[in-house]
């Protein structure tokens, strides 16, 4: 028994290692050597400088690496501090599985399809501007950038109304594992607000519960390609994006200040982790000597009050922004000042159906296959952990976290270049590979944790009866775990759909996803054309969670602990 | 100094009230004990007081310190200190900045409040543990130092959740005197909940029964 764990364990490490982080090295290696000058397949192999010269000379370089410090290091923030902030404001009042509720429609959403919409609510032609247009007397759009503005400010709307409700519910989570009623009453009891009680008591222990999934939203934020494109600036993009046309450039000696943009872009991310680091180091000594002064500050409701408003106003954002996807879809006459459509018609889908539905079926199959790939290999994992009743080293922890929190576009250029060597560059297996790169850390970090809830006796019961490991597996855990692994792959569905540059890269341009669709539609002037791939590319997430939600309660009808019926 | 309930009574979200309406005085440095069977609601009726109470919750009368009505307050203006079973030291703290939590911001320059919390350290027995993880301390060490940081944030009244029912027997004993000890000598009107005897019996004031349902 013990020999069959070790050999699941070897087995899991070896394909985890081979299959997803050797990639990744290769990829960035890969990429490192052509920013330095080797690019055999253009005859070029001595080490050299010139590429990072290069970069530093294209037009728009330095507005670029501004865009992407202010958009990123900037949603990230913010976000961050409207979250505790509201979190702050309302935690007494909801409970994580209502939040969870709540906020998951949002988490579903692709960044592509909710920056779709939010451009559709937020431009000068968008729901808002027709809300203005009878107050403000306007007969035609008025003649100001509201999205792609050069600010990127259209840009930090968009990653914040993603962001936001991630954060919250990893703060949500985090609070669930501390008294924070009684914390709170022990701070207030003595003569602490509550906000400061929230700042100097509850945050310093929700902060290393949130610190990983904290640096993964600034990793996004900094290297983020598609809602950029949708909502940022375009000319100069931001980093990100310019590095991906630059290597998209028909010009093959692109590639080498596109590799150098691409090591900076990682480069960046590294320097804003430990900047984030150092923060804390600060905050901490800092923190120490604040602690100690007993200062009471009684006036923090007015900023916690900012924050819930300036949060629903975002949600609210968010949800015309849905909504706008499907009423663009389905409008057929809907001329400026209009609120609502002059008249409707399915004509958009029928029109654009062989398109819809072959980029319908791509996606489709790639969602399934990362997904099952990803959970087996979870499960083989977290099984293999359990069997070799050991815990989780760091250096495991990390190999999950690493694909998450290298920008994709620093290893993409390399691995497909790799990929290209054996032939395989372009093809759908080559998606899938890249796809589950991204897929497998979040399904695993979803199931890690449920799959560690289930009560131990449970095992030892099944144990005790005579069940081996494998049928205590598949008769035991496995059922028992239904909802919590459904869940694991409908958020690996919607991680699956909203690939943008992935699927471009591994692809090679062939493979036609909703989302590479949607992003190439949007810079497009049919509203009708991009709201079908955009409404389809915000379904499919919402269809895997309603199954997720709804195959257990009928699985389990007559189980009340295990049905999603009761509280859990 | 008095704390004074005037007809206190708590509703649930479904209307029916916890206990039947509550009116009580303590004098200052006395010690009121509260019993019931668990369930009564005696841990809301400190809320209540202290101005914890959650969502859902009804509640009618008043709450008086020293004949000022406190019962609009926030829980932070009220000056009431609160002991719970566990100690709830903040556990990213250590034991001595915890007390300097509780230290009111009045007392300023750092080595002034530092000597507080050392005199209060050393009050308690726990001299020399300033920079000790509040989670390495021993359950009665925990409980002294809770005892100190409530103390040091000078309540006018203080209220005891059942704060002995998780020590050992004879820690029980020590902990008891310590805390009733300090609170005479604070002159501080204390209320006490609990379900063990002894207790009520070690704080040698009245004791109310609380029972269940409203009529």
């Amino acid at each position: 028994m013990k020999h069959q764990g070790r050999l699941l364990r070897m087995a899991v490490l070896a394909v985890v290692g081979l299959g997803l982080i050797a990639p990744i090295a290769l990829g960035l290696w890969q990429t490192g050597r052509a920013a330095f000058g080797i690019l055999p397949a253009l005859g070029r192999d001595v080490v050299s400088l010139d590429p990072w010269r290069a970069l530093v000379e294209l037009p728009g370089f330095a507005t670029s690496l501004r865009l992407t410090l202010v958009t990123g290091l900037g949603s990230t923030l913010l976000s961050l501090l409207l979250a505790v902030g509201f979190c702050a404001a309302v935690h007494a009042r909801i409970t994580p599985s209502s939040g969870a509720r709540m906020l998951t429609p949002f988490l579903a959403i692709p960044h592509a399809a909710m920056a779709v919409g939010l451009a559709f609510v937020l431009a000068p032609s968008g729901w808002i501007a027709r809300m203005i247009a009878p107050i403000a007397g306007w007969a035609h759009p008025p003649d100001i950038a509201t999205v792609n503005d050069s600010w990127g400010l259209g840009l930090m709307i968009g990653l914040m109304v993603k962001e936001l409700p991630f954060l919250l519910l990893v703060i949500l989570s985090a609070l669930s594992q501390i008294s924070v009623a009684r914390h709170m009453a022990a701070g207030r009891a003595l003569g602490y607000g509550r906000g400061i009680v929230w700042i100097k008591v509850i945050m310093p222990q929700v902060w290393p519960l949130i610190r990983l999934p904290l640096w993964v939203v600034l990793a996004y934020a900094l290297s983020v390609v598609d809602m950029a494109i949708i909502l940022g600036p375009s000319t100069p993009p931001t980093l990100a994006v310019a590095v991906t046309r630059w290597f998209s450039d028909p010009d093959p000696a692109m590639i080498l200040p596109a590799s150098a943009g691409a090591i900076l872009q990682a480069v960046i991310v590294g320097g804003a982790v430990a900047l984030l680091i150092g923060l804390e180091a600060l905050a901490k000594r800092f923190g120490r000597w604040w602690l100690r002064r007993g200062g009471r500050g009684l006036s923090t409701e007015p900023g916690l009050r900012l924050a819930t408003v300036v949060v629903m106003t975002l949600m609210a954002l968010g949800v015309l922004a849905i909504l706008s996807l499907v009423i663009w879809s389905l409008a057929w006459r809907w001329s400026f000042p209009q609120i609502w459509p002059e008249s409707w018609s399915p004509k958009p889908w029928a029109r654009a159906q062989g398109g819809w539905m072959e980029a319908l079926g791509t996606t489709l199959v790639l969602a399934l296959a990362t997904v099952g790939l990803s959970l087996a290999l979870a499960i083989a994992w977290l099984e293999g952990e359990d069997r070799a009743n050991r815990r989780r080293a760091p250096w495991a922890e990390a190999m999950i976290y690493l694909p998450l929190l290298i920008p994709q576009i620093g290893f993409l250029y390399g691995l497909n270049a790799g990929f290209l060597h054996i032939g395989l560059s372009g093809s759908l297996w080559a998606v899938i590979w890249g796809q589950v790169l991204f897929v497998f850390p979040y399904v695993m970090i979803a199931l890690t944790d449920p799959w560690r809830a289930l009560d131990p006796r449970m095992i030892r019961a099944a144990a005790a009866l005579g069940a081996g490991p494998n049928r205590r597996l598949w008769a035991i855990k496995l059922p028992v775990l239904l909802r919590p692994i459904l869940t694991s792959a409908a958020i690996g569905v919607a991680v699956s759909v909203a690939q943008y540059l992935p699927t471009l890269f591994m692809g090679a341009g062939r493979v036609v996803t909703l989302t590479t669709e949607a992003v190439t539609l949007s810079s497009g002037s049919d509203r009708r054309v991009t709201g079908v791939y955009a409404t389809l590319q915000a379904g499919l997430p919402f269809a895997a969670y309603l199954v997720a939600f709804a195959l257990p309660a009928v699985l389990h009808r007559n189980r009340r602990a295990l049905s999603g019926a009761s509280a859990t | 100094m008095s704390l004074d309930l005037d007809a206190l009574s708590i509703r649930a979200m479904n209307g029916q009230p916890l206990f039947a309406p509550l009116s009580l005085t303590i004098p200052a440095g006395e010690v009121v004990t509260v019993m019931g069977p668990s369930g009564v609601g005696k841990s809301t009726l400190l809320d209540a007081i202290g101005g914890h109470l959650g969502h859902g919750f009804h509640f009618s009368g008043a709450v008086r310190l020293n004949g000022r009505d406190v019962t609009s307050l926030p829980a932070e203006a009220r000056r009431i200190g609160l002991m719970f079973q566990d100690a709830l030291l903040f556990p990213h703290m250590s034991v001595g900045d915890n007390l300097a939590f509780g230290l009111p911001c009045s007392l300023r320059g750092r080595a002034k409040r530092r000597a507080a919390v050392e005199t209060a350290l050393t009050q308690a027995g726990l001299e020399g543990l300033y920079d000790r993880d509040p989670a390495t301390l021993s359950g009665g060490q925990r409980a002294r130092a809770a005892l100190m940081r409530t103390l040091l944030a000078e309540p006018a009244a203080l209220l005891l959740d059942e704060p002995f029912s998780k020590l050992d027997a004879g820690l029980r004993e020590d902990m008891r005197s310590f805390t009733f000890e300090h609170v005479r000598s604070c002159a501080i009107p204390t209320l006490l909940v609990t379900h063990d005897p002894e207790d009520a019996a070690a704080a040698g004031g009245p004791v109310i029964a609380l029972k269940a349902g409203g009529a």
